[in-house]
This record gives C-alpha cells, sequence and structure tokens, in this order.
C-alpha cells in the first residue's frame, strides 16, 4: 500500500520539478530587470528597483531596436496568417493529388536549420542585388512563421463539423456567406493562437535575422551583440515585459475557452 | 502535430466533393509562390553559390560560376571535427530531451485527464519559455554557471571541481544549454499523441498479466512513436544547425564550435560564400534524409 502511494507520487513530483527547472531562465531574467545595476552590464545583483522599468527609453538604442523588431513582427504576422490559413483550410478541406507534396514542401521549412534558411535567402538577395533592409527581413520572416501558422490553423479546421456550413447552405447562404459568416468565427480561436505564436517566432528570431537585415537593429540583435561586453537591464525590462504580455493573453484565450465549453455542455 | 496543442484534439476526415478544383488553387497558390520563391529559390541558389569558384579578380566575397565540387572537398575536410561536433551535440541533446520530454509529457496528457485546467496551465507553463527571449534564456544560464556564480563556487568548495577548471565552454555546458533550448519542441508532440492514447489499452494488458514494464514496452511506447519520432525530428535539426549556444559569448568556446558557427564566420565575416554554401547543402542534405526516412515510414500526414 505504502509503495502505491510513493509511486503515484514519483510522476507527479518529478513533473513539477522538471516544470520548476524550465521556468529557472525566466524568472532569473524577470529578476535581474529589477536589478540596481550602475553599469551598463547587469550580472550581479545591485539591489532591487523600478528605475529600468519606469525608464527604459532612456536607454534610447534598446527602444529602437524593439520598435523594429514589434514593426518587424506585426507585417510579417499578417502576411503569414493570411497565406498560412488559406493554405490550412485548402490542405484541410480538399483531395487533391499533390497533397503528400505540399505536406512535404510546408515541413520542409520547419526543419530548415536557420542558417541554413538565412544563409540561403541572403545569397539570394545579394545575386538579386537587392540590399538587406526591413523588407528583406520581413520577406524571411514570413518564410519561416508560415509553416507554423498553417499548422496550428490546420488543427482547428480538422475540428470544425462541416455540418454547421451545410447548414448555412441549406438557407441559401452563398459561398462567402458562408465563409464569412460561419467558417470564419468558427477559426478565429486557431488564427489568433497561430499570429500569436507567429509574432513570437519573428520577435524572438535571430539567425535568420541577422544574415538578413542589413543596417536595421532588431531587439535579438542588440542583445547578440551586446552578449560579450554585458547585456543592460533594459533588454531585461523589454523581454520580461513581452513574456507577461504573452502570458496573459494566452491565458485569457485558454480560459475563455473553456469557458465557453462548459456553457456548450451545460445547455 | 508539433503545436495541435493549441487547438485541440483531431476529429474525423470529411470527404468533400472535389470538384471544387479553382477553389484549392486559390487557397494554395499564394501560399505555395511565396514558399517557392522564398524558400525553395534560396536553396536552389545554395548549390549554385557551393559551386562556385573565384572570381579573376580575386576581390573578397567575389565569386563567378563555376562547377568546382572541389568546394565539398575542401568544406569537408577542413570542418570535419565540427561537423561531427554538430551531430554529436543534437544526439546526445536529443535524447536527454527525449528521457526529461516523455514523463512530463505522459503526466499533462494523461494523467492530469481528469483536471483539464490544470492541464491546459502546464501546457502553457511548457510553451513559456518561447515567450522570452531566447538569447536572454542563455545568457541567464552562462551567468548562473559563472565561475563566480553560487552553483560554481559550491561546486569548487566540495572539492568537485578545481577552480582552475569551468563550467562554461566546455561540451557540456553548450549540450546543456542545447537540451534546455529545445524542450518544448520535445514535449509538445509527446503531449499531442499521448493525449489521445486510450488508456484502457493499458488495463487490457495487465488484464492479460503483463507486468508494468511489459506494458509499457508492448503499449505505450509504440502507440507514442509518432510523438517520439516528430519530437526527435523537431530537436535535432535546429539543434544541428545552431550557433548562438556554442558561441564563444555564450555557453561554448574556441573548442565546441558548429557548423552553425562556421557557416556564420565564412559566410558573413570571410564572405568565402562556396564554402559556406557548400557547407549548407551538406547539412540540408543530411536533414533531407532524415525526413526521407521518416517519410518512408510514417507518410507525409503526420508531418504537420
Amino acid at each position: 500500500m505504502k509503495r502505491l502511494t510513493l509511486g503515484k507520487l514519483t510522476l507527479p513530483a518529478y513533473s513539477f520539478l522538471a516544470m520548476a527547472f524550465m521556468l529557472i531562465p525566466i524568472v532569473y531574467t524577470i529578476v535581474f530587470s529589477f536589478n540596481d545595476s550602475k553599469q551598463r552590464t547587469n550580472t550581479t545583483w545591485q539591489g532591487f528597483t523600478f528605475d529600468k522599468w519606469l525608464g527604459v527609453c532612456k536607454n534610447p538604442d534598446v527602444c529602437q531596436a524593439l520598435g523594429n523588431s514589434i514593426f518587424i513582427g506585426v507585417v510579417s504576422t499578417l502576411i503569414a496568417t493570411v497565406l498560412g490559413t488559406a493554405l490550412a483550410i485548402g490542405l484541410v478541406r480538399y483531395r487533391f493529388k499533390a497533397r503528400a507534396l505540399v505536406n512535404l514542401a510546408l515541413f520542409l521549412p520547419m526543419a530548415t536549420p536557420e542558417v541554413v534558411l538565412g544563409a540561403g535567402l541572403a545569397g539570394l538577395f545579394f545575386n538579386a542585388g537587392v540590399g538587406a533592409g526591413m523588407t528583406t527581413v520581413i520577406i524571411a520572416h514570413v518564410v519561416f512563421c508560415l509553416s507554423f501558422v498553417v499548422v496550428t490553423v490546420k488543427a482547428r479546421v480538422q475540428t470544425l463539423d462541416p455540418v454547421l456550413e451545410e447548414a448555412g447552405r441549406d438557407l441559401y447562404a452563398n459561398p462567402s456567406q458562408v465563409f464569412w459568416k460561419i467558417t470564419f468565427p468558427l477559426l478565429l480561436p486557431g488564427i489568433f493562437s497561430a499570429a500569436l505564436l507567429s509574432f513570437s517566432l519573428s520577435f524572438d528570431d535571430f539567425i535568420i535575422t541577422y544574415f538578413n537585415s542589413g543596417s536595421v537593429e532588431t531587439f535579438p540583435k542588440y542583445v547578440y551583440v551586446l552578449a560579450a561586453k554585458g547585456v543592460p537591464a533594459e533588454a531585461n525590462v523589454i523581454a520580461s515585459g513581452v513574456f507577461i504580455a504573452a502570458i496573459l493573453i494566452v491565458l485569457i484565450s485558454q480560459i475563455n475557452g473553456a469557458i465557453k465549453r462548459k456553457r456548450m455542455l451545460g445547455k | 502535430m508539433a503545436f495541435a496543442a493549441f487547438g485541440s484534439s483531431p476529429a474525423k476526415e470529411h470527404k468533400s466533393s472535389t470538384k471544387s478544383s479553382k477553389i484549392v488553387l486559390a487557397l494554395l497558390l499564394p501560399g505555395l509562390v511565396y514558399l517557392g520563391l522564398f524558400f525553395f529559390t534560396p536553396l536552389m541558389s545554395l548549390v549554385i553559390t557551393s559551386l562556385e569558384v573565384p572570381a579573376a579578380s580575386y576581390a573578397p566575397g567575389a565569386y563567378e560560376y563555376g562547377f568546382a565540387w572541389e568546394n565539398y572537398v575542401e568544406a569537408f575536410t577542413t570542418y570535419l571535427p565540427q561537423i561531427l561536433r554538430s551531430f554529436f551535440y543534437a544526439t546526445v541533446a536529443t535524447v536527454i530531451a527525449l528521457l526529461i520530454s516523455y514523463p512530463l509529457a505522459y503526466f499533462i496528457g494523461v494523467k492530469l485527464r481528469p483536471r483539464p485546467m490544470l492541464q491546459r496551465l502546464m501546457l502553457v507553463l511548457v510553451i513559456a519559455p518561447f515567450f522570452i527571449s531566447f538569447l536572454l534564456r542563455t545568457i541567464a544560464w552562462k551567468q548562473i554557471f559563472s565561475d563566480g556564480g553560487a552553483i560554481m563556487q559550491t561546486v569548487y568548495s566540495l572539492g568537485l571541481m578545481d577552480r582552475s577548471q569551468h563550467f562554461l565552454g566546455t561540451d557540456a555546458a553548450v549540450i546543456f544549454g542545447l537540451t534546455y533550448n529545445f524542450i518544448p519542441f520535445m514535449t509538445l508532440p509527446l503531449f499531442t499523441t499521448l493525449e489521445r492514447f486510450d488508456v484502457r489499452l493499458l488495463e487490457a494488458g495487465s488484464d492479460l498479466y503483463a507486468s508494468p514494464a511489459r506494458v509499457f514496452r508492448k503499449v505505450t511506447l509504440p502507440l507514442s512513436m509518432p510523438g517520439i519520432i516528430s519530437g526527435t525530428l523537431l530537436v535535432f535539426i535546429p539543434i544541428a544547425g545552431d550557433y548562438v549556444n556554442a558561441g564563444q559569448n555564450f555557453l561554448g568556446s574556441s573548442k565546441t564550435t558548429m557548423i552553425g558557427n562556421v557557416v556564420e564566420f565564412t559566410f558573413l565575416q570571410n564572405q568565402n560564400y562556396p564554402l559556406a554554401s557548400s557547407l549548407s547543402v551538406m547539412l540540408m542534405a543530411v536533414i533531407v534524409a532524415l525526413i526521407g526516412l521518416y517519410v518512408r515510414s510514417s507518410g507525409t500526414e503526420d508531418l504537420l
């Protein structure tokens, strides 16, 4: 009997330990965003302060980099989400001969190491005489965000009940009405998750950006360049702020979904 | 596959009449053209560049079309240690990530089924590292394991390591960082597979007098294979091409250089585009071969 309870506790205990391990660097980064570091480096604890949070943009470089990263993230997410949602619907809803090939074509970008894609695109732009800058970064980001959007939206399309769309057609809705009034609203949570994922991938990308951004500074590039000398606490503030915002959005949407499900089951 | 965890469990496939080829084309074409232009063309361009020869001017970064397959021989012989090291790191880190992730994914996907709220919360925590800068997380580990940090001071005072030795810059430090950074990519596909796992099969196994270990080996493990394979691909591939963890300003040193570091250096600093390209093409060839093996055994439907 005793052995049984002990055995039953091992897995939960292990899981919580593993989770705690995963969270260590996150907690560390957030804690050091409150570090009262006097120099640019932020390696030893100097005391607690809110100053870095209140005056992030006193460090104009980091704010400029943040602005660029947000702009790149938003534009590439918009493009990747539109292209990816269309691909996901096409793949789940229609049977065609080249399906296997299309699946493979969408998986390959996810499986390509970033240096390979980064160097390949940089070479292409170089040969075509296109200077590296904002446009080339956005083009590159859409490539690796696209497949992740397809995967996420595809999961949602698969759970859609086609009966709902048939009902719409039976009530004489034309195809575009069926799409915008029935399919699209039902897909929206999936599209939203996909956009969030795409934005985080773009915002955090370093390797592909490094090869294709020329003189455009992004937040990861800023951190990378300073990694040798020491990264200022303002960078921790920005990373922590983005993290907290993203986690809040995810939690709210998860809770929202759970409430909706309960309501539907209740009826 | 991997990120299906964001949505919910898959439903049955539905049949649609397939006359609507115009709609399919309209839905698929824009995305596929985009990938053609900015994914497949760059790969082709890498292959062409990898065979180029120095231009007559011998100016740095100037190359012209050629068929110098010797570039591959040079890349392979010069950088064999880095190539071997990359695949060694990737193999060890993938195995450790699998060993750490499997029990966790089993707990979340099977044991937490009666508690959907807790299950959702744990999933959010698994993906939490995605939302904070990858570089800063790695720098956090670097500072945690620095010689002056609490961990290394304890190790030194216990006499486990000599004060002249360091953890940072070693193979172990780089493998540690790689494993840490890619664990979520292993846990998510494992979770998606285990979430659908029918626990009644376990009862059936033990009803037939199989020991728990035998049930695991004969029932649970084979049924989790799709998750194990896709997790392995999603972790092994990016690790083989990573160069941040192994970088000297992060967890590595000059003794931990990987293929990614070499490609970055030869491409961006030395501007030896043919050499960097032939290394990239070799890396990509190994990866395509691995995916080919997967597709032969499982088809393409579960890839995404």
